[in-house]
């Protein structure tokens, strides 16, 4: 009999409520200790925009296409963070202390079991920031988007957080072949640090083949940019080629991670006793 | 006389002991460290496109805030070998668990200064750091050798080095003083992550320090954490010369002076207040 995974989905996030409650002090700090790393990087955005008007040549991203950007980075970040960081956080140490078979043993799917335990509902604080970033950032725009582009603004918001689950699972994966990972792990965060960056900036010699690894080989640099596009300005036939590519690649990247996952975990070795 | 020479020369025993294994206990993930470090490199790229693009984006200005496109890039990475030196992961939040959980017992206990002990420690982890991390180092600025406009003169180099040892000890005894807090306060992890974003952004890590528009500029450039990343790196590229250097020499030894006497101030005070239980 299969486990109904929505009640499964719910209790994982009552459960990870209810510890965060228990602590509150502690949940306010974590609130606050993650705001405060994105004033910190709205500050550095504000300095740079006190010396330009754009950033590059006629790229259009400016102040405030650049603040819906941000706030779309924010919003993709936030919750893979929700969602996922803690767990694949916990996956390494799963792996080497031999947890992990405890994991294996119940009666539900692998994958979901470890990628959803706990929630880290302190990442909510960055989302509603960004909630209001994108607010203000769109007021100030002449642009109005549609309400389609709306609809699929989520839509690739939601691609965004597939691609970087898929990348963040594809590396967990490795963490069962390597045993330790913690380089792996900043790996990720560097790799994903080019993805915070619209894709126009990567540009000449070495910046374009960049751009277009990033872009067809790994897609990261699909996650943020899709869908800031969407609300920024008008969208247009080569954004729309870069959309259905951006919601094809998600949907690759997810099969193909769980596929590498489930070779990962056959060639996983127990550490117990 | 003789006793004297003999009291340094156990102590000089003892200091090369704590030294020679914290040396071995740090090399024992070389791999792992020497992969970490040449990553750490990576967001260099993307900072070299942002402000590519925020230079461009501007109509192409010769300087911004005093730096050049460049110099900009060289100062990034400048910043990484000044920070290389003066930033200290994990010293003040363990000095704040071991208070916490009875273990700086052993310190009092024992015939072994704690502070004496965190420094040889620490200069252990540099050491092997330096030694680990040098070829990446080398590799990065080989690379990237177009951003330089070539070495600076003999004095400036030396001023260089002068203010990247004394960022060595500015940031570990302000570092120390952080963490001697946990005397008084049991829990001082949000102290330190506010000390963390301050250090963060003020030390001139995230961006030369004089783009900023005033007040902000003259202000920043008053406080303490400029010398952990931003003043040795304008040093190497000449942004501070002739009198400003001297003076700005001094102010760093004056701020690392400040913090020697606070953390020994601190921790003189702090074992005083200090109780512990059980065995």
């Amino acid at each position: 009999m299969h486990p109904n995974y929505f009640a499964v989905f719910r209790e994982f996030a009552r459960n990870s409520l209810v510890r965060e409650m228990t602590f509150r002090g502690n949940f306010l700090l974590d609130c606050v200790s993650s705001l405060s790393w994105v004033f910190m990087q709205l500050g550095l955005y504000l300095v740079i925009f006190e010396h330009t008007d754009q950033l590059g040549s006629g790229t259009g991203w400016g102040r405030w296409p650049f603040f819906v950007f941000l706030a779309t980075t924010l919003f993709v970040n936030s919750l893979v963070q929700f969602f996922f960081m803690t767990n694949m956080e916990e996956l390494s140490d799963l792996i080497r202390t031999g947890n992990l078979d405890f994991a294996l043993l119940k009666p539900i799917d692998t994958q979901f079991l470890l990628s959803l335990r706990k929630f880290e509902w302190s990442s909510l604080a960055n989302v509603v920031f960004a909630a209001i970033l994108l607010a203000v950032s769109l007021g100030h725009l002449e642009f109005r988007p549609t309400p389609l582009q709306g609809v699929l603004y989520v839509v690739f918001i939601l691609c965004g957080v597939a691609l970087l689950y898929s990348l963040m699972i594809a590396l967990g994966s490795v963490s069962v072949w390597l045993g330790r990972n913690e380089s792996l792990y900043d790996f990720w965060f560097y790799i994903t640090n080019f993805s915070r960056y619209p894709m126009e900036i990567y540009e000449g010699p070495f910046g374009t083949p960049l751009r277009l690894a990033f872009t067809f080989a790994v897609p990261i640099l699909l996650v943020a940019n899709v869908p800031a596009r969407l609300l920024a300005w008008p969208f247009e036939s080569q954004d729309w080629r870069l959309a259905g590519y951006a919601f094809v690649a998600s949907l690759v990247a997810l099969v193909a991670s769980r596929k590498l996952f489930y070779k990962a975990l056959a060639a996983y070795r127990s550490a117990s006793s | 006389m003789t006793a004297v020479v003999a009291d340094l020369a156990s102590r000089c025993a003892v200091w090369w002991t704590i030294l020679r294994i914290c040396i071995e206990e740090r090399l024992v993930y070389r791999g792992d460290f020497a992969l970490g470090t040449l990553m750490r490199f990576l967001p260099i790229i993307t900072q070299t496109f942002l402000w590519t693009a925020v230079f461009v984006g501007a109509g192409g200005p010769s300087t911004i805030g005093g730096y050049s496109r460049d110099e900009f890039i060289a100062y990034y990475l400048l910043t990484y070998v000044a920070r290389a030196f003066s930033s200290m992961p994990g010293l003040a939040s363990s000095i704040a668990a071991q208070v916490r959980s009875g273990e700086i017992k052993k310190y009092l206990v024992q015939p072994i200064d704690l502070l004496t002990f965190l420094f040889l420690s620490r200069m252990a982890h540099k050491l092997v750091y330096y030694a680990v991390a040098t070829a990446p180092f080398a590799l990065v600025f080989y690379l990237c050798r177009g951003y330089f406009e070539g070495w600076p003169d003999a004095p400036t180099l030396a001023a260089f080095v002068l203010s990247l040892l004394m960022s060595f000890l500015l940031g570990f005894f302000l570092e120390a003083t952080l963490g001697m807090i946990g005397f008084w306060f049991l829990e001082v992890s949000s102290l330190l992550f506010v000390y963390m974003l301050f250090n963060f952004f003020f030390s001139g890590h995230m961006f030369p320090l004089t783009i900023l528009s005033e007040p902000w500029r003259t202000i920043v450039l008053y406080q303490p954490l400029q010398y952990l990343a931003y003043f040795p790196a304008a040093v190497f590229l000449g942004k501070v010369q002739g009198p400003a250097l001297v003076e700005g020499l001094i102010g760093q030894a004056a701020w690392t002076l400040a913090f020697v006497i606070a953390a020994r101030t601190a921790m003189y005070y702090g074992v005083r207040r200090y109780s512990a239980f059980g065995g």
